[in-house]
């Protein structure tokens, strides 16, 4: 169960992962999450699907190697399995026809994007999509949004690649310069970003999705851990979202409510690191 | 020995770990009865004509036949006899509000002098010599060529489930999280149900042939009609459980260190986040937390949070003592441990610092007025009370709402006003054919024992409707 087909390595601590889920896979629809646990005694993760495939019967995910538990995902092989695997979680996207759609994926978030950006397209969107990452090398999946969109822009911190900057000015030269008619705009990234988004279309009221991922445990509905304040109403990501109106979003309250466990998460990451070394020593 | 001497018989009290050791550790309050403890307590029982005990019982367990049993130094039997009726009970015998049900109508309780039979500290007596020494092995026909798809693992559907695999249907439970149990698992902490127990029982229904499979979310991964139509059931039983929690709905509510009692819970139990050096889980510690609510679940955080470390863990209840939900039992075990209760308090805001960390709550003092619609007097609030706490942490246990997965996801369910699902009360019949529903999904939060009953009839009712095809 729940074995690991495939994995690669991206860069930057960042791993894909194809995972065998055939009854995940099946269902995935664009914008839905699994949560995974990579040991029996370890914590429940959510991921956003990045793309499942029903004939392979597997899932597609991308986890950046941050804390423990994404460190010990990264430590397994192709063969292995996760100790658990449930899915696909979460209302999906809304995909239909809306026009223009601009798709923004911001660091990892593009690998969550992706599927977003496909569906809009076979929908018969125009998609434009902008992806930002550091600088080049770090720029994910650009050839897979190039076949999933009409066009692909890039922003990059450094300038190595694309505008340099960030996805929001890649997007307010759109609004502002090119003015291009923008029916929707969903954009999946970190927290910092999705708020910068959602303010510049604030500004010409273009309707804009954002994808929150706060701390979750169950993420069926039961414990309430993951919620948001969305215009001024308590909401459950896990099944009220992940997508809500970033308009209406309390994105500095998401911003704080992910801080919560810092100093655990550090101390959980150091002592394992600390216990790893001493065994590869 | 006859009833006059029977009745002379001191009630047995179960002996308990010390209130001051039990609140620094996770261990199990009770001790249990010892053989001789058990033995005399059942003495006790007048074997009634009419029992009204069992009827007292939402699982009709045969009350007086397995008191005799234990009485008569067979506890294997006894343990047998109430098998025969109830899949768990290690888990009844600890969790059962009894002095609601079976002991509440004892025959023996309803005398002046003598206190009811300790009906559900023999029902655990019995459990626990079997899983120690015996090893009753439940005889399954699987006879039946029809199966039935459970919908959650928690204390319905592992009832459906044992009934239906004793008479003979290949049954499968369909859990979301990682392990089975529900609120067994996630929300009924270790001090009062220790996993190791609850787990036992959960391998007898596996081992009795029930297929359980983890990590599938039914309205999710697969829905109902799938169930029925594409994995070949001839029924479903939807027994989802508790939804997501409801807040007070006050300012700062959104900072951190304010838990529902749910996640409070999860992180505890299900997680183990309170064996630090082994689970990865994590939960905060600090000195002073404050629970607000007073039911069964209220009292579970409360006692967590003190074993946690909260060496100041308070109740505070916008209503009076009497109007508590709470259990007497776990309210008398809670003071004993030194959990504070504070009555007729309102909270108005959560204060937070510069990181958004709780770090204070300002209530309201409330008195009472005239009864409402719960029939309980209304708490009003008493102006210019208002006073502030320090705190590090709260949990809101002031109950559930319904968990929308399965009832958005399934056509031609019909639900009541609040999402619930609506079902027979002694069938638990749906609008739609072939499923089935019982336990909070139908009733809202309640207990244990009722979702178990709900799921007993079920069964019966799946039985019946499978076995002669009328709906």
């Amino acid at each position: 169960m729940y074995q690991i087909i495939g994995k690669k390595n991206l860069g930057e601590g960042i791993n894909l992962y194809n995972i065998s889920a055939p009854d995940i896979a099946l269902k995935a629809l664009p914008g839905q999450f699994i949560i995974l646990r990579v040991n029996k005694k370890g914590e429940r993760i959510p991921i956003t699907i990045a793309s499942s495939d029903k004939n392979d019967k597997t899932i597609t995910i991308l986890v950046q190697t941050l804390g423990k538990t994404t460190h010990l995902l990264s430590e397994l092989n192709v063969g292995e399995s996760l100790a658990d695997l449930v899915g696909p979680l979460g209302v999906p996207t809304e995909i239909k026809k809306f026009g223009t759609v601009v798709c923004i994926g911001g660091g990892f978030g593009t690998a969550a994007i992706y599927p977003i950006a496909k569906a809009m397209k076979a929908e018969g969107n125009h998609v434009i999509s902008i992806i930002g990452a550091r600088s080049k090398e770090l720029l994910l999946m650009e050839d897979e949004m190039k076949t999933a969109s009409n066009e692909v822009l890039a922003a990059t911190n450094d300038g190595s690649y694309g505008t340099k900057g960030i996805v929001t000015d890649v997007l307010r030269s759109i609004i502002y310069d090119k003015k291009i008619q923008i029916d929707r705009v969903i954009a999946i990234g970190p927290v910092i970003m999705m708020k910068a988004v959602s303010d510049l279309t604030k500004e010409k009221s273009i309707k804009t999705i954002v994808s929150l991922n706060p701390i979750m445990i169950d993420g069926t509905g039961m414990c309430g851990a993951c919620r948001v304040l969305v215009g001024n109403k308590t909401k459950f990501a896990c099944v009220d979202g992940p997508d809500f109106d970033g308009h209406l979003v309390d994105f500095d309250n998401l911003m704080n409510r992910l801080k919560f466990y810092k100093e655990e998460e550090k101390t959980s990451y150091d002592c394992h690191m600390k216990a790893h070394h001493n065994l590869t020593a | 020995m006859d009833t006059k001497e029977r009745l002379k018989i001191k009630k047995h009290i179960m002996q308990c770990q010390p209130p001051a050791v039990r609140n620094g550790n996770f261990k199990e309050v009770p001790y249990g009865y010892t053989a001789e403890e058990a033995v005399e307590e059942a003495k006790r029982c007048i074997q009634c004509k009419r029992p009204y005990c069992v009827e007292g019982c939402p699982v009709n367990i045969n009350i007086p036949a397995f008191i005799k049993l234990i009485e008569e130094g067979d506890f294997l039997g006894a343990a047998k006899k109430i098998k025969e009726t109830n899949s768990l009970p290690a888990v009844c015998g600890r969790v059962c509000p009894q002095e609601d049900q079976c002991e509440k109508v004892c025959t023996v309780g309803k005398r002046k002098d003598t206190p009811s039979v300790a009906i559900g500290n023999l029902e655990r007596f019995a459990a626990d010599y079997e899983a120690k020494y015996g090893d009753i092995h439940i005889e399954i026909n699987h006879k039946k060529d029809k199966k039935i798809a459970v919908v959650g693992g928690g204390p319905a559907g592992l009832t459906v489930a044992g009934d239906l695999c004793k008479m003979g249907y290949a049954v499968s439970i369909y859990e979301a999280l990682h392990e089975i149990g529900g609120v067994l698992m996630y929300g009924i902490p270790e001090f009062r149900l220790p996993k190791e127990i609850l787990s036992r029982e959960l391998k007898v229904l596996e081992d009795m042939g029930v297929n359980v499979f983890t990590n599938e979310v039914i309205g999710k991964t697969l829905n109902v009609d799938e169930l029925l139509n594409d994995r070949g059931y001839s029924a479903v039983f939807i027994g989802t459980g508790a939804g997501t929690p409801k807040f007070l709905n006050i300012p700062g509510e959104e900072l951190n260190g304010i838990y529902s009692a749910n996640e409070f819970l999860t992180r505890v139990n299900l997680m183990r986040a309170y064996n630090k050096s082994e689970y990865d889980t994590p939960i905060k510690c600090g000195k002073t937390l404050v629970v607000f609510g007073a039911g069964n679940t209220a009292m579970d955080a409360v006692r967590t949070a003190l074993r946690l470390g909260y060496q100041d863990s308070r109740i505070f209840y916008r209503r009076s003592r009497n109007e508590m939900t709470a259990r007497i039992e776990e309210v008398h075990h809670a003071e004993e441990e030194g959990v504070k209760f504070e009555f007729l308090i309102n909270p108005i805001r959560f204060i937070g610092d510069e990181n958004h960390n709780v770090t204070a709550v300002e209530c309201e003092r409330m008195e009472l007025g005239e009864p409402d619609e719960s029939g309980r007097r209304r708490p009003i609030p008493i102006k210019g009370s208002e006073f502030i706490t320090k705190i590090d942490a709260a949990v809101i246990a002031i109950g559930t709402n319904v968990n929308p997965i399965v009832p958005s996801s399934t056509q031609g369910l019909n639900l009541n006003k609040w999402g619930y699902i609506i079902a027979d009360e002694n069938t638990g019949k749906t609008s739609k054919k072939g499923v089935f529903a019982g336990g909070d999904i139908v009733t809202g939060a309640a207990t244990v024992i009722l979702a178990m009953g709900a799921g007993k009839k079920a069964a019966a009712a799946i039985d019946k409707y499978l076995e002669t095809g009328i709906w």
